[in-house]
């Protein structure tokens, strides 16, 4: 944490939202996350397949009496899996859309740190063609010479096979 | 008024849909002479109009008001009771209700039914009260810039619990507030009882304010004091009142607080686009059942500590202690079945809730369809979960429609049958085997088996010529579309009816069927599970993983004869079953649940299943136990999946996933399995 404490409430002064950043390891990329979003960190947990889901959709687990979906993010962005291990982590975060608010395991790698950016400092993601699917990066940074590459959140968990359905209970 | 008051609105319709029930359950009972349900209607009343008022409810209020003053006229005799004007209070019953389910949604409201029978209450008033309460009405609608009121309470005010200073300041809120106090009737200081209200004030308000709002304000107090309430037309009028102490209260920037505001909507006939209907999220609970549920939680305390003492003792290596420990563990069991039961119990109410409609609904249905209807109600106090309750109510009623409408003969008919005039129609509610059971039986015609067929062939839904047993001729009435009603009447017999009455039974896990006789009646039977939150579920085994079918649709399961399992195609599998044949749906391939080795054939087990009344085979690799799951959805952090209808969390705590058993079989229905791994020779499973 070089950042000092000023700039966040600096930044918090500002109006401006989701300054801070947990970042975690995925393949030795550095990624961002608002850190409003995360609940916890867990360990991995073996989970309950779910039928006919997408390949990223590790199953479900139980956390505390909620069915909560995990998705492994390797995966997701088309990279080599992993074996899970020890040090495997599970994210769990809350995904916002105009509906409702869902819970879901993220499993990354590694969990990094902590950083408070400023979101002036954000550089859009440069045009990388179809190799990555841009619309989940909200920006780069860059932090202690390291690239962060901050992702939203939100995007990312209500798309596709994820995206959320009206409620019919 | 410093009190948010829009908190308590809900609390207040509420209240008041319990006192439209019970204003019309009495209504219904009434007989002359009987001063104890007209004095029930009476209470029921009032408190909806003092409510309606306080709420900012004008036209419920003004409207109860009528009614009020009709029911009060009934009570001390000054006019009869009689069948006209118990029909006009049920149907003034009905506008209230409306009104108030108006102002719940924020939907629109069609007045026309409302002003026709406000007038005809108007005109069944005494002539004296009609003159009164017209100038009411006609008299709310003055709008002045300037109004002076004359404010005198009576002396014991304080004692029921009004405060003269909350009303200024309610006053206050509505405009620029001049006060001025008359301390006239004050006595001497030595006999001043400090509980009484001796002061009488005189308010000069200005601002743009309706009498109404004005009156308003004064509505808790008007039994209780004095108030005028007056025009001022020149400035500086009525101030010779002898002036001691003087006041003026700068009402808030925001005047359109809580009383104000709704008046406002009204008044200019404006209304928010109506609100999609949010089920009521309170719900209320006899307090027996909350003292038993702290008694438990307090049970529960004891034996936590009980169990850490016991650890202690493990601890110093006592011998004692393991024994105490395994039967703290069983008392700690016993505890927590029973506050489980206790809290769902709290999700209980009895059946009473929907039957207490039916008894309005045949007194209508009765009377529109020239038909003497007699209603019997048995086992209100059966207890079934909220949600089940408020969802089986649409179904009952249409039942019950059908029984009277089709069921019951006219009374000439019954007649000439040798059957008393009078028919009759029984609810019967009672528990049995985790479930609850709704019996709606009628003495009348019975299904006319002959006319059904016929209409059946004619619609198409059977070949004609095709013989069916009377069982499988009642099962038509539930087909889509079917409706053996000579002419269509308001009552029933669109024929859209039935088969919805099925279906959203079954949404519920529940099933109904009908038997009956010709010329002695019919009896539909409904069952229902007690709550939707937990089911009955047996566990099976698929390659490794475990999953739950609920108990109620499964038929038998079977141990695999290799003989009976035959394809077609080579690409569906079916089962021989007792002359009949199954599809079979491999729950490994229709899972995707491919982690471990298939199991051979012969150690299989098949689970028949039953729903929209189809058949189906699962085929699992074992059957494990049964035990009561409880239903989380996926809905919450997911999405829905085809062929689950959720998942649970196990003893051990991993999740397990609930089989929806019409969704497996639709799965079927458009599965083309690759049936590779039947072959013996051909081992190419994946």
């Amino acid at each position: 944490m070089t950042m000092g404490q000023a700039n966040v409430s600096e930044m918090a002064a500002n109006g401006g939202e989701g300054e801070q950043y947990l970042t975690f390891i995925l393949a030795g990329e550095e990624y961002g996350i608002d850190i409003l979003r995360v609940q916890e960190i867990r360990g991995w947990t073996k989970t309950t397949a779910i039928p006919n889901g997408p390949a990223y959709l590790k199953g479900v687990i139980n956390l505390r009496g909620t069915i909560v979906p995990i998705i492994d993010l390797r995966e997701r962005f088309n990279m080599d899996a992993l074996e899970y291990g020890p040090t495997t982590v599970v994210i769990v975060v809350r995904a916002v859309s105009e509906s409702r608010d869902r819970i879901m395991g993220i499993v990354v790698d590694a969990v990094s740190d902590v950083y408070s950016l400023h979101l002036s400092e954000l550089q859009p993601p440069p045009d990388l063609g179809n190799v990555v699917d841009e619309q989940f990066l909200q920006g780069l940074v860059t932090v202690d010479e390291k690239m962060i590459i901050l992702l939203d959140i939100d995007l990312l968990l209500n798309a596709g096979a994820l995206a959320v359905e009206k409620l019919s209970a | 008024m410093n009190i948010d008051i829009s908190q308590f609105t809900q609390t207040f319709l509420e209240e008041s849909f319990e006192g439209l029930d019970i204003m019309e359950a009495h209504l219904l009972e009434l007989q002359s002479e009987d001063s104890e349900s007209i004095d029930a209607i009476f209470r029921a009343a009032h408190s909806i109009k003092g409510g309606a008022g306080t709420f900012g409810f004008a036209e419920v209020g003004r409207f109860t008001h009528g009614v009020e003053t009709l029911l009060d006229e009934m009570r001390s005799g000054e006019c009869t009771i009689d069948e006209p004007k118990k029909t006009l209070l049920l149907e003034a019953v009905d506008c209230i209700r409306a009104m108030l389910v108006a102002a719940r949604d924020g939907s629109e409201l069609d007045t026309g039914p409302i002003v026709d029978v406000s007038n005809r209450v108007d005109a069944a008033l005494h002539s004296h009260e009609l003159s009164d309460t017209s100038s009411v009405v006609e008299t709310s609608q003055e709008q002045c810039q300037q109004w002076e009121i004359q404010f005198t309470p009576e002396v014991d005010i304080l004692r029921t619990g009004n405060d003269p200073a909350r009303i200024l300041r309610a006053l206050a809120e509505l405009g620029e507030l001049e006060v001025s106090c008359n301390v006239d009737a004050l006595p001497l200081f030595e006999v001043l009882d400090p509980e009484e209200c001796h002061l009488a004030w005189t308010v000069t308000l200005s601002g743009d304010v309706a009498r109404e709002a004005i009156a308003e304000v004064f509505e808790w107090v008007e039994d209780q004091a004095e108030i005028k309430i007056e025009p001022v037309r020149a400035e500086g009028d009525g101030s010779a009142l002898i002036t001691k102490s003087e006041a003026t209260i700068h009402p808030e920037e925001d005047t359109n607080g809580a009383v104000s505001a709704p008046i406002e909507n009204k008044g200019s006939g404006e209304q928010k686009p109506a609100r999609a209907r949010v089920e009521s999220g309170s719900i209320r609970v006899n307090t027996d059942k909350v003292d038993a549920l702290i008694n438990m939680v307090g049970e529960l305390v004891i034996t936590q500590s009980m169990l850490s003492q016991f650890g202690e003792q493990l601890k110093t290596g006592s011998k004692q202690g393991i024994e105490n420990l395994l039967e703290g563990l069983s008392l700690l069991e016993r505890n927590t079945r029973e506050l489980q039961e206790n809290v769902m119990s709290i999700r209980m109410l009895p059946i009473s809730f929907v039957f207490n409609r039916f008894p309005r609904l045949i007194y209508d249905l009765s009377d529109s369809l020239h038909k003497n209807i007699q209603l019997k109600l048995t086992g209100e106090q059966t207890e079934l979960d909220k949600n089940v309750l408020e969802k089986i109510s649409d179904p009952l009623v249409h039942l019950v429609r059908n029984s009277v409408d089709h069921g019951i003969e006219p009374p000439e008919v019954r007649e000439a049958a040798g059957k008393s005039t009078t028919g009759t129609v029984h609810l019967n509610a009672f528990h049995r085997g985790g479930n609850i059971v709704i019996e709606i039986s009628d003495d009348g015609a019975g299904l006319n088996r002959a006319r059904i067929m016929d209409k059946a062939v004619e619609r198409g839904l059977v070949a004609s010529g095709q013989v069916l047993s009377d069982e499988q001729i009642n099962e038509l009435i539930f087909s889509a579309g079917f409706s053996t009603a000579q002419e269509l009447s308001d009552v029933s017999g669109r024929g859209v009816g039935m088969d919805v009455v099925r279906r959203n039974i079954k949404s519920l896990g529940g099933s109904v069927d009908v038997s009956s006789q010709e010329g002695v009646g019919s009896k539909f039977t409904i069952r229902l599970p007690l709550t939707l939150s937990i089911l009955d579920g047996q566990l099976v085994e698929v390659s490794e993983g475990s999953y739950v079918i609920p108990l109620i649709s499964i038929v038998e399961s079977v141990q695999i004869d290799k003989k009976a399992l035959k394809t077609i195609a080579e690409k569906r599998l079916v089962y021989k079953l007792r002359e009949e044949y199954i599809p079979v749906l491999s729950l490994r391939d229709a899972l995707g649940a491919t982690t471990s080795e298939r199991r051979s054939i012969d150690n299989s087990l098949l689970v028949v299943v039953e729903a929209d009344g189809a058949r189906l085979a699962l085929l699992v690799d074992d059957l494990l136990g049964q035990q009561q799951v409880v239903i989380k959805a996926l809905e919450t952090n997911f999405k829905k999946v085809e062929g689950l209808s959720g998942a649970t969390i196990l003893g051990d705590g991993t999740v397990a996933l609930i089989l929806d058993v019409s969704g497996l079989i639709s799965l079927s229905k458009r599965s083309t399995e690759n049936l590779n791994w039947m072959r013996p020779q051909g081992h190419a499973a994946a």
